[in-house]
């Protein structure tokens, strides 16, 4: 390439894949490259940079390089970095839960429950708390759906209340009373210092509270999700990111047919 | 012909003969010489092949001896056939015997050409023949996978180790890389060899050899399958080794090749005279094979200013057309560089870089044009060169680019990991999709900035080029006019490698190929 700065670090490390110590992967197994950049509240100069050094051997890397810096204001300084992590994590003992239900097209879930069921199932959802956001409840419910995705409305074997957002959690379940709710659905967007914990856990103990919580699948969602956050809480399953209506919609409708079993 | 910066074509074909004019001056110096590189190519495309006990290369082991012998100017072929008749060995056995010291191939008594011809007749043919049919498998799978849309997606792999280039064009090829060129090792366009085998061992890059060509070609053929589309191998044709490069490239089918006389002059001091008969050859090579060249004038904005010096890569790209076109090389495999380098301080200076690359689309209507990202202005701002790249993949677009080298954000930082090939791949992408026809639907105002900036460069360039033709390529080359470097005509690396051809002198390559 025209430019002449090549890597010419000497590459004397063993370069075998070992899955109980994985590292960052920058051109070289386990050359432990990583890309950072901060900001470190102290005017731009050589101490600067050889604090940004001295933070990143800190973080654990190895032979940390600031490739550039920038004031960005009075005493406060801009750095994009790289170094080598020196720490590695075992792979092979790492268990993540996950949501088991098979996921279905609309199609299919609605023959399923047709024929499993034989009655509408409800839902209601909504983004409950503080939070004042849509876009997830709305991905996974409206009509229209989220990247091609149909959302739970467009379903025919599925009655989908959208309760929008910022909604109490008193009055979702009085909703859900009402409705004789199959499924809650909780949507929780953006929220600040974890808030959206607090906001969860409420739910749930309310709903014990009114002895509501094993009659209901209980299912949460939104960017900051995970299955294994949702099952900590006390709920059924949570949806992360690239989880769309479908997936809601397959593990509702087996888990009710395995309660409707069991009961 | 008629375009959108309202260029006036009769100064285009003003231009283009002072290129003609310079281009055959250099032809009729090159015609007469040849070089230790162009014989080491001639016994690799007769079957040479190999390594002797100290792992000197068998071609080297052979030229080296017949120059010390004082007999370069017969010539390889014209050696290797007369030693046939008399040994009825074939140029591997020859070459071999060579290495152990058993045989002198300069000593047996001269038999007529015709019968030299006849004795080494058959070996040219399996040497044609290997890279026609190279050349056959291309276009087969090309028709049968199909390709990527131009600008192709270009990227480079550099680790050193042959085996992890591997892994990452692999992964180039499934996030959408049309080509991919495995970058050389720092300082290997100054040997004078090519070394053997495969290679894991590499600062910057990886050795360019004839088994690493064959352990990538068959990776990415593997990928093309996978992916449903072909993709192209790059390699390095430039330096001391330029022609034996080349041949080794179309054995063993690689698609695209960097190749500049030019470049090698300016930067790495390769003397002029060596590199253009290497370059001739090689260039002859390159053009039945079916490569792609790619020419290197993106280089000299990266020392000279990309504003004041635009005509002289404009310049620089009429001359290596009219070289290429000697040497048998259509249009349609000129790589032609040009490069996106203006200061990104410049205001307009997009405006600029549209025009440039308009002009230099309209100028050469036919050729795959080979455009390069920023490198001079990239500072390790990774996220700010990650936006200069954007600006560049539009004009890109815009302007219908044939190969498009993707910027990495992380230029002058360290060769690419694999997540920056990755980044650089979603950004061309993203802005090719969404800009695709945007060069159908937008003309330029006659009396505006662009046309008046493409028109500035083509005047510039059509005097620098008249100058040229008026002085000779060496003596501008001595001036300093390309890339703000100076050479002299004598200096630099590898003229005790020049030879004058004798009367026995042959190399029936270059007619069956040319005319092929």
């Amino acid at each position: 390439m025209s430019s002449g700065l090549y890597s010419t670090t000497a590459k004397d490390f063993d370069q075998t894949l070992d899955l109980t110590c994985i590292k960052p992967y920058g051109d070289t197994m386990n050359d432990g490259k990583v890309q950072l950049s901060f900001t470190l509240p102290v005017p731009c100069g050589d101490e600067a940079t050889e604090a940004a050094r001295q933070l990143m051997r800190k973080m654990g890397f190895d032979n940390p390089q600031v490739v550039f810096y920038k004031a960005l204001a009075d005493g406060y300084t801009f750095f994009n970095c790289y170094g080598s992590s020196v720490h590695t994590v075992d792979y092979t003992q790492i268990r993540v839960p996950k949501v088991e239900s098979a996921t279905w097209s609309m199609a299919e879930t609605d023959e399923y429950i047709r024929r499993e069921i034989g009655r509408k199932v409800v839902i209601v959802g909504a983004s409950t708390g503080t939070d004042a956001h849509t876009v997830g409840i709305d991905a996974i419910m409206n009509m229209k759906g989220y990247a091609g995705h149909y959302g739970l409305e467009r379903y025919d074997m599925i009655t989908a209340i959208n309760m929008g957002s910022q909604v109490p959690n008193e009055e979702f379940i009085q909703r859900a009373i009402a409705e004789k709710a199959d499924a809650l659905l909780i949507s929780q967007t953006v929220t600040q210092k974890d808030v959206h914990v607090t906001n969860l856990v409420e739910l749930v103990e309310m709903l014990e509270a009114e002895g509501l919580r094993s009659r209901v699948i209980l299912v949460c969602g939104g960017p900051r999700i995970s299955h294994e956050l949702a099952k900590e809480l006390g709920y059924d399953a949570g949806f992360g990111m690239n989880t769309y209506a479908d997936d809601v919609a397959s593990f509702v409708v087996q888990e009710l047919k395995r309660r409707i079993s069991n009961d | 012909m008629t375009g959108k910066l309202s260029l006036d074509f009769t100064k285009v074909a003003r231009a283009r003969a002072s290129a003609r004019a310079i281009a055959g001056d250099v032809q009729a110096f090159v015609d007469r010489y040849t070089t230790v590189a162009v014989e080491r190519t001639l016994c690799r495309l007769v079957g040479i092949d190999g390594v002797d006990a100290g792992q000197v290369p068998l071609p080297n082991v052979l030229v080296d001896e017949v120059k010390e012998r004082g007999r370069l100017a017969d010539g390889l072929l014209y050696l290797l056939g007369n030693a046939m008749i008399e040994t009825r060995f074939s140029p591997q056995q020859l070459a071999e015997q060579v290495a152990i010291d058993t045989i002198d191939i300069t000593a047996f008594p001269d038999h007529s050409p015709e019968a030299v011809a006849e004795a080494i007749e058959p070996f040219v043919d399996a040497g044609i023949t290997r890279i026609r049919a190279n050349r056959q498998r291309r276009e087969q799978l090309i028709a049968r996978l199909g390709e990527g849309v131009r600008p192709y997606l270009y990227v480079i792999v550099a680790t050193g180790n042959i085996y992890e280039d591997v892994v990452q064009a692999q992964a180039s090829a499934r996030q959408g890389a049309d080509i991919i060129a495995v970058i050389r090792t720092t300082g290997q366009s100054l040997l004078d060899y090519v070394p053997y085998g495969a290679t894991t061992e590499g600062f910057g890059g990886t050795y360019a050899t004839q088994e690493n060509f064959r352990i990538m070609r068959r990776a990415l053929d593997d990928a093309g399958e996978e992916v449903g589309r072909y993709i192209r191998l790059c390699n390095y044709c430039s330096g001391l080794c330029m022609p034996e490069i080349a041949a080794m490239g179309a054995l063993e089918r690689l698609d695209v090749m960097l190749n500049d006389a030019l470049y090698g002059i300016l930067f790495r001091d390769i003397n002029m005279q060596r590199t253009l008969i290497d370059q001739y050859f090689s260039r002859t090579l390159n053009g039945f094979a079916g490569v792609i060249i790619n020419t290197g004038e993106d280089n000299y904005l990266t020392t000279a200013d990309a504003f004041d010096e635009a005509h002289t890569v404009l310049a620089s790209d009429l001359i290596n057309e009219q070289l290429a076109l000697l040497a048998g090389l259509p249009e349609t495999q000129m790589g032609l560089g040009h490069a996106f380098e203006i200061d990104p301080d410049m205001e307009n200076g997009f405006l600029y870089e549209l025009a440039q690359a308009q002009m230099t689309r309209e100028i050469f209507p036919h050729a795959p044009l080979k455009y390069m990202p920023p490198t001079k202005f990239m500072t390790g701002n990774i996220f700010r060169g990650h936006i200069q790249n954007a600006l560049f993949n539009a004009v890109a677009i815009w302007t219908g680019q044939g190969i498009q080298l993707l910027g990495m954000l992380t230029e002058a930082v360290h060769t690419p990991f694999m997540a920056d090939r990755y980044l650089s791949i979603e950004n061309a992408k993203y802005i090719f999709r969404n800009l695709r026809n945007i060069g159908d639907e937008v003309e330029f105002r006659a009396d505006g900035i662009i046309c008046r900036r493409a028109q500035q460069v083509l005047d510039n360039a059509l005097s620098l080029l008249e100058n040229v033709a008026h002085e000779g390529l060496f003596a501008a080359l001595e001036k300093g006019i390309f890339a703000g470097v100076k050479r002299s005509k004598t200096g630099g690396k590898g003229l005790a490698g020049v030879a004058e051809k004798s009367a026995r002198y042959t190399n029936p390559f270059i007619a069956r190929m040319k005319n092929d």
